[in-house]
């Protein structure tokens, strides 16, 4: 077991060969419950590169979506630093929005009033010209004086990718954001999400459980295990955009982090 | 169309009922015909006689004046500070024992203080129904503030909202649904309130009107109809702040969450 971390800590160099944009050392995280230390994470070295898109894997339970929480300021470690561009993260930053599932849309505002909530620095023109242009992006022309219970779960994922992307952060950090859609509207929004970092070039953290979601999107996988959560390995993907999901090396990549999770690809 | 029909049907139960119920009051005083206590005919008379003096409105309007600056007072001193004690679990700790002893004690047994600092008049009414709706709306808000989804506080805080702005831009939208729900109920304690008080305190509105019927001759038929007066001006009161609620709940959606 520690060879192989010893063996991906040697591996954890971006794959995208650029600036290094957020790097953690050393963190572990302990949550104390009922009198009791319960280790969540362990260990947790990693950096990922400005502009890179690297998926979080694991079971429930790893401690993912603690990890995830940590780097945007959210949580503090209990040991170790993340740093952002070198700066130690002290707290939550607009320069980094964090993804809810679609339950971090405000019930009260319209879609325009979401995607506009953090412009209010903004004079009004550049408020309404910014909202429009990534109304557009995320295909929800026509509902921009609608309220989120008037929207399907999809499109309410849309809002919140936009209200992040309008204040044009650096890096976003995504906490399974479509674990609860269908799976139809699930692969579409993979593919609107890949169209927009492709044109946004923002550095993207992902948590998700899902290999082939993983596998689809991101340029590194770093699989965790679970108890407390490690890196247990960090798997590049060398397929190019758009990938074609039937594709011998997809299937060996997908097939190689399933047995590094453990589990035979047969039921 | 098929509409209307439903809802002039949903009319016909209750309707019926206090028909019966009226004949059952009409019954119990013709049956007994030497009480002071004024049968359904006798109470309708009384509201008559209020009506041409012009005295039904004057004591009308002089309550909902009372209720409306007492209740008001209450909403802009409990509101804010709800939410900045929701906000800081630690001021709660601090403030809970004190509000919990508050709590018990009926605003009825503010009158004398009421009396000894505000006189006899308006400001002491009106003192006694802000005392009546501050606790417990206060709580209300303190409550709905902690009910508060974590993930729209994060959100705010991510957007880099300082306390204050937080509070005006998320918490106080989120507490909403929650909030109309105590004003409701606040102001139906802000119109049992003002009755009492004008009982005491005052010498005008609908709670004197029932005390002076009393005294001045045992005009009986005059202090039922004041009762039935009361009832019928909360309740609209009530359906005021209801309809408010319903079209907050429809326009975001949030009746399955409030």
């Amino acid at each position: 077991m520690s060879a192989t971390e010893k063996a991906a800590s040697t591996t954890e160099a971006p794959a995208s060969g650029g600036r290094v944009k957020l790097r953690t050392t050393n963190v572990g995280m302990i949550f104390q419950r009922d009198g009791k230390s319960l280790p969540v994470l362990e260990n947790i070295d990693l950096e990922v590169g400005d502009g890179e898109f690297v998926c979080l894997l694991g079971p429930s339970g790893c401690g993912k979506s603690t990890l995830l929480s940590a780097m945007a300021g959210f949580l503090t470690p209990t040991s170790g630093k993340i740093r952002i561009d070198d700066e130690i993260v002290r707290g939550p930053d607009p320069r980094r929005i964090f993804v809810f599932q679609e339950r971090g849309v405000f019930p009260w505002l319209t879609v325009e009033g979401n995607i506009g909530f953090g412009l209010s620095n903004l004079s009004r023109g550049e408020r309404v010209q910014r909202v429009n242009h990534y109304i557009k992006m995320v295909g929800l022309e026509g509902f921009e004086r609608s309220y989120p219970h008037e929207l399907s779960g999809g499109m309410k994922q849309r809002v919140e990718v936009a209200r992040a992307l309008a204040v044009n952060p650096d890096v976003m950090f995504l906490d399974e954001p479509f674990g609860a859609l269908d799976s139809i509207t699930r692969l579409i929004m993979r593919g609107e999400l890949l169209r927009i970092w492709h044109t946004e070039r923002k550095t993207i953290l992902f948590v998700t459980h899902d290999i082939d979601e993983a596998v689809q999107l991101s340029d590194r996988v770093v699989v965790m295990s679970a108890r407390p959560g490690r890196i247990q390995q960090i798997v590049p993907i060398d397929i190019p955009h758009p990938r074609d999901i039937s594709s011998p090396r997809y299937l060996e990549l997908r097939d190689g982090i399933l047995g590094q999770i453990g589990l035979a690809h047969r039921l | 169309m098929g509409k209307n029909a439903l809802k002039s049907h949903s009319w016909l139960k209750p309707g019926l009922f206090i028909l019966v119920l009226l004949g059952a009051w009409q019954l119990a005083i013709t049956l007994h015909p030497r009480q002071l206590m004024p049968g359904p005919w006798k109470t309708a008379q009384g509201i008559a006689d209020l009506v041409p003096h012009g005295l039904i409105v004057k004591d009308v309007v002089a309550s909902v004046f009372r209720v409306t600056w007492g209740f008001l007072l209450a909403v802009f001193v409990a509101v804010p500070l709800g939410l900045v004690v929701g906000w800081y679990r630690r001021a709660e700790m601090a403030l809970n024992p004190v509000l919990q002893i508050l709590r018990p004690i009926s605003p009825l047994a503010w009158i004398p203080i009421a009396i000894l600092w505000f006189g006899v008049g308006d400001l002491a009414a009106v003192f006694l129904i802000f005392v009546g709706c501050f606790l417990p709306l206060l709580l209300a808000v303190i409550s709905a503030v902690q009910g508060v989804p974590a993930v729209y506080i994060d959100a705010g805080r991510n957007f880099g909202l300082s306390p204050l702005v937080l509070m005006r831009r998320i918490l106080l939208p989120a507490i909403v649904p929650r909030l109309m729900t105590g004003l409701r109920i606040t102001l139906g304690i802000a119109w049992l309130v003002v009755v009492a008080a004008e009982m005491i305190a005052v010498n005008s509105g609908l709670g004197f009107l029932i005390v002076d019927a009393r005294n001045a001759g045992n005009r009986y038929d005059l202090v039922v109809a004041g009762m039935v007066i009361i009832g019928v001006v909360g309740l609209l009161l009530d359906n005021g702040v209801r309809s408010l609620e319903r079209a907050n709940a429809l326009r975001w959606g949030f009746e399955e969450k409030g």
